[in-house]
């Protein structure tokens, strides 16, 4: 394969972003929008051809003999080069799941392009101001996402983690002006960029041990020029390397252990894992398609795609695995908790996102080889795929609501289903897609997972099975919240709020028939963790599928039964578990836990004794030796009179008393 | 009576601590050049002495001392237009109204 496409692919997001970005304030708003549009348009084209080409062109360097998928490099330039071993490449790694991510990004990119065009005016169609700043960003972010998926060394891959970190910084900081964005922007760079510690430590130890960056020598076995199939045999090689090392255990754990949770650490900060959770509901403070396309759909699944490609290594290591399962598993019940009890309706939809991520590392968490051929693998990617899909699309129905009525709360919305049909129909997919009701795809890719939780652990399964019946519970609340309850009373002064202009339904229509769809696709013959063709419908559990479809119903009926018209049963649910009600409000206390944490003990227990040493110590030496200097030099200066006879004298005066010295000491 | 080196020392001391004295008392600028002056001819006088009766075979302090004397009149031609520069910006000459060189 020619490496000119994903050259391109990576090339025209960087250009836009460039080209937005210095001339954007020399073109009009308009141009700006199309233009940013039409970029990602065709890097849409570009990497769906690449995606086509690797599935199913049937190549030699994509799939061998046996039929089975190959990863392979495109190209994998020197970047920098420290020494001839420490060398930092930039390259392009195609195999099943970052051919698969391609797709993911650059759909919900586009659709997100389009419908800013729409969501980015007020309702006389006058754009924001910052229009083409945030075109020239969502550029940069789709750029530093796609540069994250291909990459080929896991160095490339952090210096894209920190690029997708910042511009998610700026677009939740794009309305600078009021303080609580800014406020959310830092706590979203702070608390990632703290995770990032951790992957960037085991980075290092993953690699001073094994003295490479590189995914393809690290997972796999080389079959050709370029072209790599994964190898449990190079994963054990490395468990080898760490085993026969000089200090093979630290703090109880083994070292390649120790490495792998790092690294799973930074996924935990990008991915919105307890307890590295609490930045992603108040990124939230950012524009709504930006909320859709990286906190939602395509930058919090890093944390997966992450765990993904390094898998064979975490397969080596069970204690690992077990971590990721018991914080996915612990993040997904949180969050499905919280998210029943918030006003906020891109909060619930937050909360469901953490929560679906949990159930993503869950499903990686359970996966074994020995299980249905890894099947967990397979469902955590299936699920990312659809997850991407209908939660991009609930979050742009939830902006098209947002944009009609100009609030956040649900309690300004209630009764918009004859108001706004178009986003009522999409809007229900969506929750009917993450609900899990067959034959939307959220249904099957969970039911994957569930499957895979059985196959390693009851426990596991009825616990997930608890969280995707409390999924669809506080989906189908809010569903039920915005477009029924009572009718929508519109405040004095407003319009009537009705559905957005194409820019904005078109894509909810296109999301939406993904995820009507997006179930049936043969998933399992694309993306496999080996690479083998793997026959989805063969290991399809229909009692797993019967179960889970009756909890999700259940969920969806309580649902129903208190939310569809206006009663007085949640009022007597809340009144019944006052406690447990608030502490949901109250997001389980972490905020304050962590304002508790750096406030009462950080700040006030380090970091003020540090700052009084500083400002009396250390300033207190800088300023004494100032103040010796400075009187010093006042006693002297009347030296300097400026009258030059005096000069004389003194002068005079010392040749002598030289003089005088000189003739002494010659006697 | 030989007219020894002394003879001539003498004098051309007496010049320097004239010339000495006039430029830390005298205020008027003018006076101090005199009084430079006065210093430099007593400098002079020593290297001619000393070349004639030290060195007779060599010309080196006479030719030196033809280049003092030139240079002091370049020197004077330069030091006089600062002076009637200072004139003209303070209306005065005298040395101990000019501490503004201490700036």
């Amino acid at each position: 394969m020619e490496a000119t496409i994903p050259v391109l692919i990576l090339a025209i997001p960087l250009f836009m972003f460039l080209l937005l970005g210095l001339l954007g304030k020399f073109m009009s708003h308009k141009m700006a929008g199309i233009l940013g549009t039409a970029g990602m348009g065709i890097t849409l084209v570009l990497a769906y051809y690449t995606a086509y080409l690797y599935f199913f062109s049937g190549a030699p360097e994509f799939v061998d003999a046996a039929g089975n998928r190959l990863q392979f490099l495109v190209f994998n330039q020197d970047w920098l080069q420290f020494y001839d071993k420490l060398v930092i490449r930039i390259g392009f790694l195609l195999d099943p799941i970052s051919a698969m991510m391609l797709v993911v990004i650059t759909t919900i990119s586009f659709m997100v392009h389009l419908y800013s065009n729409g969501y980015m005016r007020d309702h006389h169609g006058v754009y924001e101001h910052g229009f083409q700043r945030f075109y020239a960003f969502l550029a940069l972010f789709s750029f530093s996402m796609l540069g994250l998926v291909v990459a080929t060394n896991i160095f490339q891959m952090y210096i894209f983690w920190e690029l997708v970190g910042a511009s998610s910084y700026l677009l939740i900081g794009f309305y600078y002006v009021k303080p609580s964005a800014v406020s959310a922007s830092k706590k979203a760079f702070i608390v990632t960029r703290f995770a990032d510690l951790g992957f960037l430590i085991g980075i290092l130890i993953l690699s001073f041990y094994t003295g490479t960056f590189n995914f393809t020598e690290l997972t796999s076995a080389g079959v050709g020029e370029n072209t790599f199939a994964v190898s449990l045999s190079t994963a054990e090689n490395i468990k080898n390397i760490f085993a026969t090392s000089a200090a093979p255990v630290f703090m109880g754990g083994s070292v390649l252990t120790w490495a792998l949770v790092l690294i799973f650490m930074g996924g935990m900060g990008k991915s919105a894992m307890l307890p590295l959770h609490i930045w992603l509901p108040d990124a939230m403070e950012g524009p709504t398609p930006v909320s859709a396309l990286i906190h939602a759909a395509t930058m919090v699944v890093a944390g997966v795609y992450l765990v993904t490609r390094l898998f064979p290594l975490y397969l080596m290591e069970g204690v690992s695995l077990t971590i990721i399962t018991v914080v996915g598993a612990v993040t997904a019940f949180y969050a499905a908790m919280v998210a029943c009890a918030q006003i906020d309706i891109k909060r619930v939809l937050a909360f469901s996102t953490i929560s679906q991520i949990a159930f993503m590392m869950v499903s990686l968490g359970v996966a074994r080889p020995e299980f249905h051929e890894g099947l967990g693998y397979m469902a955590s990617m299936f699920h990312l795929f659809t997850h991407a899909m209908f939660k991009a699309l609930l979050f742009l129905g939830a902006g098209a609501i947002i944009h009609a009525v100009g609030s956040n709360d649900y309690t300004a919305m209630h009764g918009l289903r004859k108001h706004m049909p178009v986003t009522h129909i999409t809007f229900l997919i969506g929750c009917l897609a993450i609900a899990g009701i067959i034959p939307f795809s959220g249904f099957f890719s969970k039911d994957e997972i569930l499957s895979a939780c059985l196959g390693h652990n009851w426990v596991a399964y009825v616990w997930m099975s608890l969280v995707a019946g409390l999924t669809a519970f506080y989906m189908f609340r809010l569903y039920f919240l915005i477009f029924w309850w009572k009718e929508h009373k519109v405040p004095q002064g407003h319009h009537q709020p009705h559905d957005q202009p194409w820019t904005m339904t078109v894509p909810l229509i296109i999301l939406a028939a993904i995820s009507c769809v997006a179930g049936f696709i043969p998933f399992g013959n694309l993306v496999s963790w080996d690479g083998v063709p793997y026959d989805f419908m063969a290991h399809f559990d229909w009692s797993v599928a019967a179960v889970s479809l009756v909890v999700a119903i259940l969920g969806i009926l309580i649902a129903w039964r208190m939310y569809c018209k206006e009663n007085a049963l949640p009022e007597k649910m809340r009144k019944a578990l006052p406690n447990l009600w608030t502490w949901c409000f109250h997001r389980f206390y972490w905020d304050e836990l962590y304002m508790f944490i750096t406030h009462k003990i950080i700040f006030d227990r380090v970091c003020r004794p540090i700052a009084w040493f500083d400002r009396h110590v250390i300033d207190g030496t800088m300023n004494g030796l100032a103040y010796v200097t400075n009187k010093a030099s006042f006693a002297i200066r009347g030296l300097q009179s400026g009258k030059i006879q005096s000069y004389v004298w003194i002068y005079l005066v010392g040749a002598l008393l030289l003089g005088i010295i000189t003739a002494l000491c010659v006697m | 009576m030989d007219i020894t080196i002394i003879y001539y020392l003498i004098p051309s001391l007496i010049m320097f601590c004239c010339g000495v004295y006039g430029f830390i008392t005298r205020r008027n600028m003018i006076a101090m050049l005199i009084s430079l002056e006065l210093m430099l001819n007593a400098v002079d006088i020593n290297f001619v002495v000393f070349n004639r009766y030290l060195y007779p075979e060599n010309m080196e302090g006479m030719f030196f001392t033809l280049f003092a004397i030139a240079i002091a009149a370049a020197e004077t031609a330069l030091a006089i237009a600062i002076i009637i520069n200072v004139f003209r910006s303070v209306k005065n000459i005298s040395a101990s109204d000019l501490s503004q060189m201490k700036h």
